[in-house]
């Protein structure tokens, strides 16, 4: 048998196979990524990545700082001074847990924190259900927060390691949450290919906080009261932030593709069979299974269906995507959440995909909201079914209302 | 259109909050009686309010709804027919919370406005302080001790009515000693005050003061950077730990200098100052320690220069000195400057000797009201009786 570090040293260089969780994906992205400080606070789905990521620092595979926090504000609150302290960080959480971190997480991209983390989806309390809705990450949506969906481990783990290489990015220094579908993704074991540490290393530099470490040695003022002479200057750097992520995400899913050789195409969102389709659907995350075989089984019968699957939803990439859409007669929007009294009682996604496309110069498609698969709810293949024949009726301008519930006992 | 009436009310932050904010309300209240309309309100930015740190309170008032929308479309009026400061030393400028620099206390005033200034000063003095003005204006004084109602406390001394019995003489348009009286009476039941109100309006007098009366310096600002131009991330580079200066007069190097806030000078914020008789001092280091502002500075000859850039005159070095007269807290009206106490020592030990007693001999009493246990009662009866007999 040969030695340990010998066997270490050879996993090193060759890519190798492994099946595994999305969790226990993202939890390897953080060994391969070598992350300093990691803080974790149990809470399901979101657990498995601490239990996996103790795994390997007890097993001696990772070398981390791993504090156990009281609570998943201060979980945040401590990576948040380890990354202004020019740490690596990675943290996570999921449902009321995320939202018990809520004014840690305002706060982490007014300071440009690159804080890297993963939320498991989870229905918000009441009732304290564990299955997937995507409120819980859609809470900070507006505050300078990167958001991605991933719809397997495969892209959990790269999605991971592209997050560090765009949030430590000198010319970005925002946060970025990665969310995994609960129960879908986090707790589904999958092969998953684990990239060679040095192709890693080479795809990611180390984290360099420059002008803005917290250190003895570059004395600054972090975070001093600043009341209205300043605050709108401050929130316009945001912005312009956000606004450089659409460069910095491409440039990083190239050099991906270039050292790691795996392409994901347009990094903002991707698409299904959507070439010759008359009408698409589209949503977020793991419902993207079911939607592709019920497309599958519908192109049997001669329904030209496509699918837009979202996979940053901070940055919006509202431009290619009112293009790409405006090939389309009718879209359906799928969303795993919901935004009370919002305009035409839809979803978020609806929301934000009908306001993509209200200025577009091109063709705008008629755009029908489906809420389906809350709490963890199974999205069937009949269900997408309905919803395609819903789009289509919308397609040849029959009248029915904006948002539908799906699945729902009625 | 009709009329619009815009007046401020310069105070001490949490010191005079409530007689601040008493004075505007009443502004408002006694106008109504008139059947005018009004707001009465607070500089948000400067609140949170920190001890002695000038705020400020506006009242708008106006002869009809239109009117008074047209006034209140603004965060703070720019110009304001009359200007009170509850305390003559902000006569010297008002640096608050919420803005870069110092203003002229008379800065928003309109041409042939009026700065009422309780004060127990004769009229020059206080012009001496106030900065020149491009056109004149007038300056009216309400005698008495600066009142400290404030957060904690509110010192019933009349000094509020007696501001609004001078309102109404010096701006009888905006409402009559009538109207005055008559909110007075709604407000607080105190026939007494109502008198107190009326007295001050007969007393009241104001004199002109032209463009080349005043402090000629030119009051320091900054200038904002945009939003490209600022560090990222809501992080500014530190206050530099500090370093040696020189002795002007031997030119040894040595001490302790600690760098300062740069845009915040803290010059505008104190009522009374220590002044530090270096003959006597034994270099025991407490005034240096209990500073809560680290104000002192350590010469290169050991001994303690309180520096005025930092200095909130909150009198803790005075009352830890275990000296007998070594540090002694002299009224902020006695100075027309910041400079060094040490330095002027250090030139000329007999002409210091000479400034610093008759500095401490004049000291009128001054403080927060809480210099020493039972000074603030003992000062309403004064008041009342300035009240009462001018």
């Amino acid at each position: 048998m040969a030695p340990v570090a010998t066997a270490i040293e050879e996993q090193r260089k060759t890519d190798e196979t492994a099946l595994i969780t999305g969790s226990e994906a993202i939890a390897v992205a953080c060994k391969l990524a070598d992350v300093d400080v990691i803080t974790a606070y149990p809470i399901r789905p979101y657990d498995t990545v601490m239990q996996y990521v103790a795994k390997l620092v007890a097993n001696g595979e990772m070398d981390c700082e791993y504090i156990v926090a009281e609570g998943e504000h201060s979980q945040f609150e401590i990576v948040k001074h380890a990354s202004a302290c020019g740490a690596r960080v990675f943290c996570g959480s999921s449902g009321v847990g995320w939202m018990y971190a809520m004014e840690a997480l305002t706060v982490t991209p007014a300071l440009r924190i690159p804080m890297v983390v993963m939320v498991g989806n989870r229905a918000l309390d009441d009732p304290g259900a564990f299955g997937v809705e995507h409120n819980d990450a859609l809470a900070v949506r507006d505050l300078g927060w990167q958001l991605v969906w991933v719809d397997n481990a495969q892209e959990a783990l790269d999605t991971a390691l592209i997050a560090y290489r765009v949030a430590e990015d000198r010319r970005i220094f925002l946060p970025c949450a990665i969310s995994c579908d609960g129960a879908f993704l986090t707790h589904s074991q999958a092969l998953v290919k684990i990239p060679s540490q040095e192709k890693v290393n080479e795809f990611l530099p180390r984290y360099n906080r420059a002008d803005l470490l917290l250190h003895p040695d570059n004395p600054i003022t972090v975070a001093p009261q600043a009341n209205e002479d300043w605050v709108m200057e401050i929130r316009r750097q945001n912005y312009a932030a956000m606004e450089r992520t659409f460069g910095v995400i491409k440039e990083a899913y190239a050099d991906f593709e270039r050292i790691l050789g795996r392409s994901y195409g347009n990094p903002f969102f991707e698409e299904y069979q959507t070439d010759d389709a008359d009408v698409v659907l589209m949503g977020m995350g793991t419902l993207s299974t079911p939607v592709k075989v019920a497309i599958r089984q519908m192109r049997k019968q001669g329904k030209k269906v496509g699918f837009v699957r979202m996979r940053w939803f901070r940055p919006f990439a509202a431009e290619d995507l009112a293009k790409s859409l405006g090939r389309f007669s009718a879209v359906g929007v799928i969303d795993r959440d919901y935004s009370f009294g919002s305009p035409y009682l839809g979803g978020v996604l609806a929301g934000e995909v009908r306001h993509a496309l209200y200025p577009s110069p091109g063709k705008r498609p008629p755009v029908l909201g489906f809420i389906c698969g809350l709490g963890g709810r199974e999205v069937t293949v009949p269900d997408v079914e309905r919803m395609t024949d819903s789009v289509y009726k919308a397609a040849e301008g029959k009248v029915q209302p904006l948002t539908q519930w799906i699945g729902l006992r009625e | 259109m009709g009329r619009l009436f815009a007046i401020e009310i310069i105070y001490r932050g949490i010191f005079q909050k409530t007689l601040g904010k008493h004075i505007s309300r009443s502004i408002v209240l006694a106008a109504h009686k008139e059947d005018k309309l009004g707001i009465s309100f607070g500089r948000y930015g400067d609140s949170p309010e920190r001890n002695g740190i000038p705020a400020k309170n506006f009242a708008i008032v106006a002869t009809d709804e239109q009117t008074l929308e047209e006034g209140m479309a603004k965060y703070e009026p720019k110009e304001v027919d009359i200007t009170i400061a509850v305390d003559d030393t902000l006569c010297k400028g008002v640096e608050s919370w919420a803005w870069y620099g110092l203003q002229p206390v008379n800065r928003l005033l309109k041409p042939g406005g009026t700065l009422i200034v309780t004060s127990r000063e004769q009229p020059e003095a206080l012009i001496e302080m106030a900065h020149r003005k491009e056109y004149p204006y007038k300056l009216a004084i309400v005698k008495g001790t600066p009142s400290f109602s404030g957060l904690w406390v509110y010192k019933d001394d009349h000094t509020d009515v007696r501001i609004l019995g001078a309102i109404a003489r010096i701006l009888p348009e905006l409402f009559s000693l009538e109207s005055v009286q008559k909110a007075i009476m709604d407000e607080w039941h105190d026939e007494l005050k109502a008198t107190s109100a009326g007295k001050s309006y007969e007393r009241t007098t104001s004199l002109t003061v032209q463009p080349n009366q005043g402090n000629p310096e030119e009051p320091y600002r900054f200038d904002f950077p945009k939003w490209h131009e600022m560090g990222e991330g809501i992080a500014i580079p530190s206050i530099p730990a500090g370093h040696s200066f020189e002795d002007p007069t031997t030119h040894a190097v040595g001490g302790f200098r600690p760098d300062r806030n740069p845009t915040f000078k803290k010059f505008s914020t104190r009522t009374m100052r220590p002044v530090v008789n270096f003959d006597t001092c034994i270099k025991c280091t407490l005034c240096w320690l209990q500073c809560p502002d680290s104000c002192f500075d350590v010469t290169p000859d050991g001994l303690y220069d309180a520096n005025m850039q930092a200095c909130c005159g909150c009198g803790v070095c005075e009352a830890v000195c275990p000296v007998k007269d070594c540090v002694t807290m002299v009224n902020e009206t006695e100075f027309r400057d910041n400079a060094s106490q040490w330095e002027m020592w250090k030139k000329d030990k007999e002409g210091y000797k000479t400034w610093l007693e008759e500095k401490i001999k004049s000291h009128p009493e001054r403080s927060h009201g809480f210099r020493y246990r039972g000074q603030y009662e003992e000062q309403v009866p004064e008041m009342l009786e300035i009240a009462r007999e001018g």
